[in-house]
């Protein structure tokens, strides 16, 4: 079978199965989310934890148990960290330095999993999957638990209350994403990944040479790596690691699993807004920006350029042979358009045309289809943009789904669309103002502009993948970068509990014949169009200074 | 709910996450991998003549001892009696220590140095045209542990291996046909040989 063959039957396999899991996957979170009844599991949790599975609350008190978690979780992780040579299975590894553990502490708090360690030479055992593998689920599911509260924003009229944020994480979590986990977990074992307690354990090759294989509950960790769009990885080389990503099978399955919900969660709106067209007319928009980013990404890395690249003759610079170009293209567009952010191959060596479009699919926001619910959440707030644009086309107070826009609503929507490409843009720019950190590009030029660039853009956007050529395990870029991603998480995420508690609060207006339909095509093209609009005049001048330069170079 | 009762609150939810996320079900996926699926939950390591040589996963250096093991600026020599894998940039080649990719990129002047004379000395060690030496044999994986090489690669290092070890080259053919592994489900991936199986069958020829 030809490579171009094999290249298009994957895609389409990918595409077969997301559209599979689209509905029962879609449905079976709306039920988790709306469902009355508590697991006997759940009840026992609810007592030790302390608090009232039935009560809803307030979105100022939903948001205080958001950030009260997440900030407890950083100081538990952070701990972690700096204490792990006295922990179990350290391996012997010393503490992080403390810029570093920040870092590192806030990185998988965020959901974003930028690494400015490497897996195998700075972290235990222990702290891997008791410190960074629970952060993976439950920033995943604190992702999930706030679209869950603008969805309701939508569906309840007039009351105060959102939402329970500890049921929504408790079910997400146990229900949704450790099932799924545990499955897919013993398939990835089945297939290679490994799964144990060992240290590194030294045997003499062929060759002559001694070579020590590395040990740890690696497949446990790998599946909600990517299952909840996390993506920092147990190795260095993150999923281009033979031991996390043994084969073209497991690539394929890793892909799957870190689209499958944020895929799905469309489906979810629609449900619980009564009306399952709404789903399809986002899932459709997320849709045909994948398509894109996937083909446009494959024809660069197919299509070797860039004096280095043309010279070997393919793309193949940091990628690996079981791989290739095809699987690795639709790798790197749907770990960038989600917040994944894990690699399987290295960003830094893509094309010129490709690592572009890796940059711009995450200044898209991570909306298409984003990470577990914030890609949705980023999408509704851009739909909602988009309704108050047709609004003041002809004139009207715009409505979205009953509740009107009015100036509250959109100040917040704004916010939100402003907030990141204000990290990304003032963090680039002073990063480049100091001579010292402009000294961390590896490559110089236009390519060393875009390391920065790429690096500011991971962050703000909570993504965590690199052009890792880039040296920031410096004390500058682990304070910056952190604060980037402490601000690009959180930010966004009051601005969309707030929206959620001013559109509950509202009464909902009947649809009259003024009323934009949101489930035509009409609509999928309008909101295309404002999601282009709004990255591309924010990003233009940054990506003329990068990729843009380096492609005409 | 009063701020100090909510971080309360938190904190007894996440330790409660911890001990079922972080603890319980890696234990439960380490139990389940060992008991089913121990030589892969292991690292699918590989043994000759009783000898753990290596993990079927993890690419290998196959290099001649060096003249002065003590001069750490002493380049490592490929040894011709072996099928070579790919250039690596995990440490010294092949450290699973470092797993790594060069992160050069497109347009860079170092990568382009890198290929062209890695082009040449690849196509004088082999004894081939530089034109056609393939591009898996002149860049450097994303890992740096990569254990397969691309067919037309393992082909081309046929007359070398049979000539340094007086082995016919059909012999050499037939193994390269059979450590070939094709794409996934006949769809998914690309196809490669797998160097370290490789030259293992080799070291056990004759």
């Amino acid at each position: 079978m030809s490579s171009t063959l094999a290249g298009w039957l994957q895609a389409l396999a990918l595409v077969g199965a997301l559209a599979l899991c689209y509905r029962p996957l879609g449905d079976y979170i709306a039920h988790l989310l709306t469902s009355a009844k508590h697991l006997r599991v759940e009840r026992g949790l609810y007592k030790v934890v302390g608090v009232d599975g039935d009560a809803d609350q307030r979105w100022t008190a939903y948001l205080r148990s958001v950030l009260a978690f997440s900030a407890l979780s950083v100081l538990f992780l952070y701990g972690l960290i700096r204490v792990q040579n006295h922990l179990m299975l350290s391996l012997g590894f010393p503490p992080m330095a403390p810029h570093q553990a920040w870092n590192t502490a806030i990185s998988f708090v965020t959901n974003t999993n930028w690494q400015s360690y490497s897996g195998e030479a700075a972290l235990g055992h222990v702290v891997q999957m008791a410190g960074l593998a629970v952060q993976n689920f439950v920033s995943a599911a604190v992702g999930i638990a706030v679209v869950a509260t603008l969805i309701r924003g939508f569906t309840r009229s007039k009351t105060d209350r959102v939402g329970n944020f500890w049921v929504d994480l408790t079910r997400i979590c146990l229900r949704l994403l450790l099932p799924i986990s545990i499955v897919f977990a013993v398939v990835l074992v089945a297939n290679g990944v490994i799964q144990n307690f060992h240290g590194f354990h030294d045997l003499t090759t062929l060759g002559g040479d001694t070579q020590s294989i590395p040990g740890g509950p690696v497949a446990s960790q790998e599946v909600i790596k990517e299952l909840g769009t996390n993506g920092g990885g147990f190795f260095n080389a993150n999923s281009a690691h033979p031991f996390e990503n043994p084969n073209g099978f497991t690539n394929w399955l890793e892909i799957f699993l870190l689209l499958v919900i944020s895929f799905s969660l469309p489906r979810t709106f629609g449900k619980m807004v009564g009306d399952n067209r709404q789903g399809y007319a986002i899932v459709s928009v997320m849709g045909l920006f994948w398509v894109g980013s996937a083909a446009l990404l494959t024809f660069f890395e197919t299509h070797p350029a860039g004096t280095a690249l043309k010279a070997a003759g393919a793309a193949m610079e940091g990628k690996e042979q079981r791989f290739g170009e095809w699987a690795t293209a639709l790798f790197a567009s749907s770990t960038t358009l989600t917040s994944t952010g894990a690699v399987d191959g290295m960003h830094d060596s893509l094309t010129p045309g490709g690592g572009g479009v890796a940059l711009v699919d995450m200044m898209l926001g991570e909306i298409a289809p984003g990470g577990t619910g914030s890609g949705l959440y980023g999408m509704l707030i851009l739909a909602i943009v988009t309704v108050f644009i047709a609004g003041l086309m002809v004139g009207r107070t715009p409505e979205y789904l009953g509740k009107k826009l009015g100036g509250r609503e959109m100040k917040f929507a704004s916010l939100y669309i402003l907030t990141t490409p204000a990290i990304v843009l003032i963090g680039t720019g002073v990063a480049m103002a100091l001579p010292g950190e402009r000294a961390g590009m590896l490559n110089s030029g236009a390519h060393g502009f875009s390391e920065v660039l790429y690096a500011f853009t991971s962050a703000g956007n909570n993504n965590g993948s690199a052009f890792a050529g880039i040296t920031v395990n410096t004390a500058w870029y682990d304070t910056a970068l952190g604060l980037a991603m402490v601000f690009g998480r959180f930010l966004p995420i009051i601005f969309v509990l707030a929206l959620a508690g001013s559109l509950a609060r509202q009464q909902p207006v009947p649809a009259s014949a003024g009323t934009l339909p949101t489930h035509k095509p009409l609509f999928i093209g309008l909101l295309s169009g404002v999601v282009l609009i709004v990255v591309g005049l924010t990003y233009f001048p940054a990506l003329a200074l990068g990729p843009i330069a380096e492609g005409l170079h | 709910m009063s701020i100090l009762r909510t971080h309360w609150t938190a904190l007894r939810m996440l330790l409660v996450m911890t001990v079922i996320l972080g603890i319980a079900y890696p234990l439960l996926i380490t139990g389940i991998s060992q008991v089913a699926f121990a030589d892969k939950a292991n690292g699918s390591i590989v043994k000759s003549g009783g000898k753990e040589i290596g993990s079927s996963l993890l690419g290998q250096n196959y290099n001649l001892p060096k003249k002065n093991p003590n001069d750490p600026n002493e380049q490592a020599q490929p040894d011709p009696k072996w099928f070579q894998p790919r250039p690596s940039a995990a440490g010294t080649g092949y450290d699973p220590h470092g797993s790594s990719g060069t992160n050069l990129g497109p347009n860079s002047d170092k990568l382009l140095k890198s290929v062209n004379d890695t082009r040449a000395a690849v196509a004088a060690f082999d004894g081939v045209d530089p034109a056609s030496v393939p591009a898996d044999a002149v860049t450097s994986s994303g890992s740096g542990l990569d254990p397969d090489i691309s067919v037309a690669y393992a082909k081309e290092q046929v007359n070398r291996v049979a000539k340094a070890r007086n082995l016919s080259p059909a012999v050499l053919d037939q193994l390269i046909d059979k450590y070939t592994d094709g794409r996934s489900l006949g769809f998914l991936g690309n196809p490669g040989v797998n160097v370290v199986l490789l030259n293992k069958a080799l070291s056990e020829q004759q």
